[in-house]
């Protein structure tokens, strides 16, 4: 279920926030309305934690994650790291790493599989985010740009990507991620999709500017229609029971 | 390491448009452009009507605050008025073309289709076209109001005079006005006795021609005289009509002066027999026994403001019998002197012989005739001459060689070259006369190329040289114009009305 939000008034909410599927991230802003947005859809189901990284709101673009742990910057503060430690679930590992690129989130997109990273990426660093993220780690350009964590944002189910991918870099950007991917737009026709809009395999989130047509492609790609997290359940128990009684 | 290196096509993909979802390729709104062009309007601002003032009189348009432009319905100078006319709106958009559409010729509206761009969303350059409509309102205008109220209005006038019984003066002036288009604004040109009057419609433009006045024959500074034709006492604002009085010196070319003693004494002891040899905005004199030459400046004439002796229509004709050179050749300001002692006697009276001293012995040879004042006859009632006390007169003073023979030769046949003239109205008494004086003048200029510096000749395209007898023509050494210096006339230059394509 794709839902349109704002933070105090900008359309940018993959800025200000970062969801996967064990837990979301949300910046602390001057009226409670963003966070409440997230805790009405996903408040039962993964922990929604405020935050800032380096003092900073615009979270969503310095850390990258995903369900087995999260990578933050290295001017992050001690107490923000242990607030992050102790809010989420213990499963996830919060590392912080020593990078001269900074920004993770626009350097890094990744889901529970595989990750897609800046060319100019150290190798320590790649190391690091196969360990702790449990990832398979790909550097790769998106249209022509380094910076492949702002220009695409994909889940386990599908993608979005710039609109100004050619098609061969489409078949091999979906031969390396293994899911479907479409080139589109967000907030009326922004180009940086992960800037305006964050996304699970269940429900997405898009700035309020979205139109109809670009939330019906985010809809389709990211296959969100069905989704719902007892879906995922669903599925599971039909093929432990046996039979009804 | 292969130096061409494997590159991957590139196709480019389509994306939904984000508005109305249709298929397209990506550009940097991401919008289709139905729906860019719903979403922005870069005409919005733009003035799409606009008053124009128009004169029904002189065809003229007006552009604020006060000129008036001539131009035709659906011509190049129109289109560019009308644009002109929106520049505060165009310099918010660029714009790309601009035509007429079609409208009724007495509808009084013009239209013009405009197409602009401009930068639009996230970097998009938008093309839109537009009609811009343009509503003509009738109004006279100033000079049209001002000619109708009274055909023979005129602000300033400036009379321009000089005290001789000849108008070559004013020949002369009228060619080099001519050539330097200083009557342009002129609205009549009137010929009066001694004299022309000229009339403007603007004071700036009379000041601009005595200005001018000034820098090509030697006048007087010009003294003015106004008069009042109404007065606003509300606004206490004044109407003149100005009138310029500007007199020429009346020494004229190959006149015989004799200077007042002061003033000679003043040059240096400048013999004070002198003939003046060029006019311009300066006076040349030459004394011709000693060939020293002087300027003068029109404030120096006019402090001193002398008459001369004898004028170019006293001139007599003497035949040159004996030539002794005495000197050698002396190039004094350009033109080539030689003293020498010549016999000469008047051609009508052979009985008496003068031996004299005279400048022109370079051109002279025994059987020339020449030209010159006769001071042993004429009766002079001169002042000036009074004041000298033992003053040596000659007998003789030779100004130029005379060419009357061999132009007897050459009578009837027509030049190869013209003058135009001004639109003057003609005094029509002295018409005869003018004939005659005028002749001498073309004559003038035949002879001396210095005077023709500052004049356009033009060739006549009417002229045939005759085949009979062209080949004595060769042989003559009487002095004509070379074909060199004949301007072509040009066909566009024959329309002589006074009209202007921009009036104030």
């Amino acid at each position: 279920m794709a839902t349109r939000i704002q933070f105090e008034n900008s359309c940018e909410v993959g800025v200000f926030s970062k969801l996967t599927n064990a837990y979301c991230l949300v910046a602390i802003g001057g009226s409670e309305n963003f966070y409440s947005a997230f805790e009405s859809e996903l408040a039962d189901v993964i922990p929604v934690v405020k935050t800032s990284i380096a003092g900073t709101r615009i979270i969503g673009r310095l850390c990258a994650g995903n369900k087995n742990g999260l990578l933050v910057p290295h001017n992050t503060t001690d107490q923000e790291l242990q607030h992050l430690r102790n809010s989420l679930p213990d499963q996830v590992v919060v590392q912080r790493i020593e990078e001269k690129l900074s920004a993770l989130g626009n350097c890094i997109a990744c889901n529970d599989h595989v990750a897609l990273t800046h060319t100019d990426l150290d190798k320590e660093t790649e190391e690091i985010i196969a360990d702790v993220l449990g990832v398979e780690v790909f550097r790769q350009t998106i249209a022509g740009n380094i910076l492949v964590g702002s220009y695409c944002a994909f889940s386990n189910r599908g993608g979005l990507v710039h609109p100004h991918t050619s098609i061969e870099d489409l078949d091999e950007l979906s031969t390396l991620l293994q899911v479907p991917l479409v080139a589109g737009t967000i907030n009326r026709g922004s180009e940086v999709i992960a800037a305006g809009m964050t996304v699970n395999d269940w429900t997405a989130f898009c700035g309020s500017d979205t139109t109809a047509t670009e939330l019906s492609v985010i809809e389709s790609v990211f296959k969100l229609r069905e989704a719902q997290p007892t879906a995922i359940v669903e599925e599971m128990r039909k093929s432990l029971i046996d039979s009804y009684v | 390491m292969a130096a061409n290196m494997f590159v991957v096509p590139q196709t480019q993909g389509t994306v939904l448009c984000c508005k109305c979802g249709i298929l397209m390729a990506p550009n940097p709104a991401n919008m289709c452009v139905t729906c860019l062009r719903c979403e922005v309007d870069i005409t919005e601002g733009l003035r799409k009507h606009v008053t124009i003032m128009h004169c029904p009189e002189c065809d003229c348009y007006l552009q604020p605050p006060r000129t008036w432009l001539k131009a035709q319905l659906e011509s190049k100078e129109l289109l560019t008025y009308c644009v002109k006319r929106l520049e505060t709106d165009l310099k918010k958009v660029r714009l790309v073309n601009a035509e007429f559409i079609w409208t009724e010729p007495h509808s009084k509206r013009i239209k013009v289709k405009l197409k602009v761009q401009k930068k639009a969303l996230n970097g998009a350059i938008l093309e839109q076209s537009y009609v811009v409509e343009y509503v003509q309102q009738d109004h006279m205008c100033e000079s049209c109001t001002r000619f109708q109220a009274n055909p023979d209005q005129w602000v300033a006038s400036v009379q321009l005079r000089q005290c001789v019984s000849h108008r070559r003066t004013f020949f002369y002036l009228e060619q080099v006005i001519l050539k330097h288009d200083a009557a342009v604004h002129a609205i009549k040109i009137k010929q009066m006795d001694r004299g022309i009057d000229f009339f403007f419609g603007n004071n700036s433009h009379a000041l601009k021609f005595v200005e001018f006045l000034g820098k090509v024959v030697p006048t007087d500074k010009g003294k003015r005289s106004q008069q009042l034709v109404s007065h606003d006492t509300k606004n206490n604002s004044y109407n003149y009509k100005y009138t310029y009085s500007v007199e020429i010196s009346p020494i004229c070319r190959e006149d015989l002066i004799c200077l007042p003693p002061r003033f000679a004494v003043s040059l240096g002891n400048f013999g004070p027999l002198v003939i003046c040899t060029r006019v311009t905005n300066n006076i040349t004199l030459l004394d011709p026994f000693t060939l020293r030459q002087c300027f003068l400046d029109r404030d120096q004439f006019w402090r001193y403001s002398f008459k001369s002796l004898l004028s170019s229509r006293q001139l007599v004709e003497y035949d040159v019998f004996n030539v002794e050179v005495v000197s050698p050749e002396y190039n004094v300001g350009g033109c080539k002197y030689v003293i020498a002692d010549v016999e000469v006697a008047r051609v009508n009276n052979y009985s008496k012989l003068f031996c004299v001293r005279t400048h022109l012995g370079h051109i002279l040879k025994p059987g020339d005739r020449a030209l010159g004042y006769d001071l042993y006859g004429v009766n002079s009632n001169d002042n000036e001459l009074d004041k000298y006390i033992d003053l040596v007169v000659p007998d003789v003073i030779l100004i130029k060689k005379s060419y009357e023979e061999k132009r007897q030769k050459k009578r009837g046949k027509p030049r190869p070259w013209k003058l135009k003239s001004l639109n003057m109205e003609l005094d029509e008494s002295s018409e005869e006369k003018m004939g005659l004086e005028y002749e001498e003048f073309l004559r003038d200029l035949e002879e001396n190329p210095e005077l023709r510096f500052n004049l356009s000749l033009y060739r006549d395209r009417d002229y045939q040289p005759s085949e009979i007898a062209s080949m004595a023509d060769d042989d003559d050494d009487v002095p004509s114009v070379p074909l060199e210096e004949l301007l072509a006339d040009l066909e566009l230059s024959d329309v002589e009305d006074g009209e202007d394509s921009m009036r104030e």
